[in-house]
């Protein structure tokens, strides 16, 4: 049987997920996904017409507080595990192109 | 010492007879000699444990009150945020993380003056049913060595089962409590979603996930929950007492319940192994004597339980670790070539092969032109397998069956056929896509003396039924009593 994801498709999801896969990964996830998705696709043989998705199962549903201002973990303790930081900021290599602007 | 239950600890270092310094030394001493055997933790804190247990000492001797846990110690599921320690979901890209704070159950746990004495090894997120998806360390079953200790929180349940702390918390998002449980012969309760705040509980999946005990007795996960249950204003998905108002689950635990229905669902329990349904049925035969009226009730969606949830909870992972960025914390790669390469290299190195496989499968299902096909679809099964649930409460007061199809398996046996894997959660999983409480106690042991659990589940925000339930069971028989032998004991 054909397989139910191709590399093409896992290359994309992979790039969507932020995650550099090996070679030998996108061939291992391709055989295991589709074999995922075949099992998955199970759920086909239920008829859901007119049935409501159930995204949680809990009793309530929005829930507000008071608008006002509390405690917050403050500089140090945010930045603390911070992999590079540069003073008070996170540091990341740059983003925006040379001339692009901004 | 080691044997005494929980409570029955609680209850002497309370009353001056025992001393917590002494409880928490033995502990320290057994984990001296069997963890390099088992690998239960990923860190201990002996240092603050034992200051903790002599200031509960001193407390008590001085006449002051302490808390509903005062000395008694205890592990946590390395997936709970802890300002002491590092807070790791064994994974590679936390290994350094330290938490700037305690997630609401920890800070519960010592308030009522616990003695935390390390954090237990898991699945990396709480991904996997045997622990062997830790990217950190391998846990083997207390009762062969040569067997997994189920997952995902592996670790409390082989803690528990080692004499390694007196109970744990772990959390459950498909069977992560109640198979280790199971598997380790211990007991494991997975609460109402939305009973324990999951404030500081790094996030898997996030309309599945509940924290829950792990213990030597039902007596001692009831004193758990007593802890752990109630509302939270850090966790808008915790209820609060107006919706659902916790109660003492200590209280009326030693009253039976009765009348009361077993609902069963026959066809289902098939699918288990030859010993394990033979337990179950000989545990429906003490229910029966207790006074219980076993029916058969339908509950024909169960079956595609695993679908929608393989859906519904990658999906949910897939946009939860998203955070992790290689920016905020956690660990980023060497020497990117550009931002991009700071997210991708850096969650390609540090994710382990199954989270990578569920972000992956997550990713897809909620991807452009196939989130109809499978997230939505999920959702729709998911409401069915709800309605099963209570339709069946219609005609009894809990359901039974087995809590997994076999009892441990062998460390390797599954780990190349992630399928099969997630085939072994076909119990349990149907308990957190409907948000109804769920409980194993043990309940027998195959041939090798490997343990077996039962799994009872009640409508949400019945847990001191629940607990009631399984209570009548554990007056009426030993399974909990007994112990693994461990190698050099």
């Amino acid at each position: 049987m054909a397989n139910k994801i191709d590399e093409v498709q896992v290359r994309r999801v992979a790039r969507l997920s932020r995650l550099d896969l090996t070679e030998a990964e996108v061939e291992e996830f391709t055989d295991q996904l589709s074999a995922i998705l075949d099992y998955v696709e199970k759920m086909n043989e239920l008829d859901t017409e007119g049935i409501e998705p159930l995204a949680h199962c809990l009793p309530i549903s929005n829930v507000f507080r008071d608008d006002c201002i509390v405690e917050s973990l403050g500089t140090e303790k945010t930045l603390a595990n911070a992999p590079q930081r540069d003073g008070e900021f996170f540091k990341v290599p740059k983003i925006l192109d040379e001339g692009s602007g901004a | 010492m080691e044997q005494l239950s929980a409570k029955e600890l609680r209850d002497g270092i309370a009353a001056g007879r025992i001393s917590s310094l002494e409880a928490t030394r033995a502990v320290f001493e057994r984990i001296r000699r069997f963890e390099p055997t088992i690998g239960a933790y990923l860190s201990t804190c002996q240092d603050m444990a034992l200051e903790r247990a002599a200031d509960v000492d001193g407390r008590i001797a001085s006449g002051k009150t302490v808390g509903p846990l005062a000395g008694v110690p205890v592990a946590v599921k390395d997936n709970m945020c802890t300002t002491f320690g590092a807070t790791t979901c064994a994974s590679k890209i936390l290994a350094n993380f330290h938490a700037p704070y305690n997630a609401t159950a920890v800070e519960r746990l010592l308030a009522a003056d616990a003695v935390i004495v390390g954090k237990a090894n898991m699945d990396e997120f709480a991904m996997g049913s045997s622990t062997e998806n830790s990217g950190l360390k391998q846990t083997v079953n207390p009762w062969d060595t040569t067997r997994v200790p189920g997952g995902s929180s592996g670790g409390s349940a082989a803690a528990v089962a080692a004499r390694l702390c007196f109970a744990a918390l772990g959390s459950d998002t498909g069977g992560s409590i109640r198979q280790p449980a199971s598997f380790c012969g211990v007991v494991g309760l997975k609460p109402t979603y939305g009973r324990v705040s999951r404030y500081g509980l790094v996030a898997y999946g996030s309309s599945l996930d509940q924290i829950g005990p792990l213990a030597r007795t039902v007596e001692d996960a009831a004193l758990m929950m007593n802890i752990i249950a109630g509302h939270d204003p850090a966790d808008s998905t915790s209820v609060d007492e107006a919706t659902a108002p916790v109660c003492d689950y200590l209280q009326k635990l030693d009253e039976p319940i009765k009348p009361f229905r077993i609902g069963v669902v026959p066809q289902f329990a098939a699918g288990a192994d030859e010993q394990v349904q033979k337990a179950l049925s000989e545990a429906m035969e003490i229910y029966k004597k207790l006074g219980a009226e076993i029916t058969e009730v339908e509950m024909r969606h169960l079956d595609y339980a695993i679908a929608a949830y393989y859906v519904i909870a990658t999906a949910e992972a897939s946009s939860n670790l998203a955070r992790y960025d290689g920016v905020h914390y956690g660990h980023r790669t060497a020497n990117p070539n550009d931002y991009v390469e700071v997210y991708s290299k850096s969650r390609a190195e540090a994710f382990g092969q199954e989270v990578k496989r569920r972000i992956m499968l997550g990713t897809y299902a909620l991807s452009s032109g196939y989130y109809d096909a499978y997230y939505l679809k999920a959702l729709k099964v998911r409401n069915l397998i709800r309605s099963d649930f209570s339709a069946a409460f219609e005609k009894c007061d809990c359901i039974m069956m087995p809590v997994a199809p076999t009892t441990a398996f062998k460390i390797g046996e599954k780990v190349n056929d992630p399928l099969q894997m997630y085939l072994s959660d076909i119990y349990t999983i149907a308990a957190n896509l409907a948000g109804v409480p769920g409980i194993s106690i043990p309940c027998g042991s195959d041939d090798r003396d490997l343990p077996i659990g039962l799994q009872i589940m009640t409508p949400t925000f019945a847990e001191d039924k629940l607990l009631r339930i399984a209570r009548m069971y554990e007056k009426e028989t030993d399974w909990h009593k007994k112990e693994p032998r461990l190698a050099n004991d």
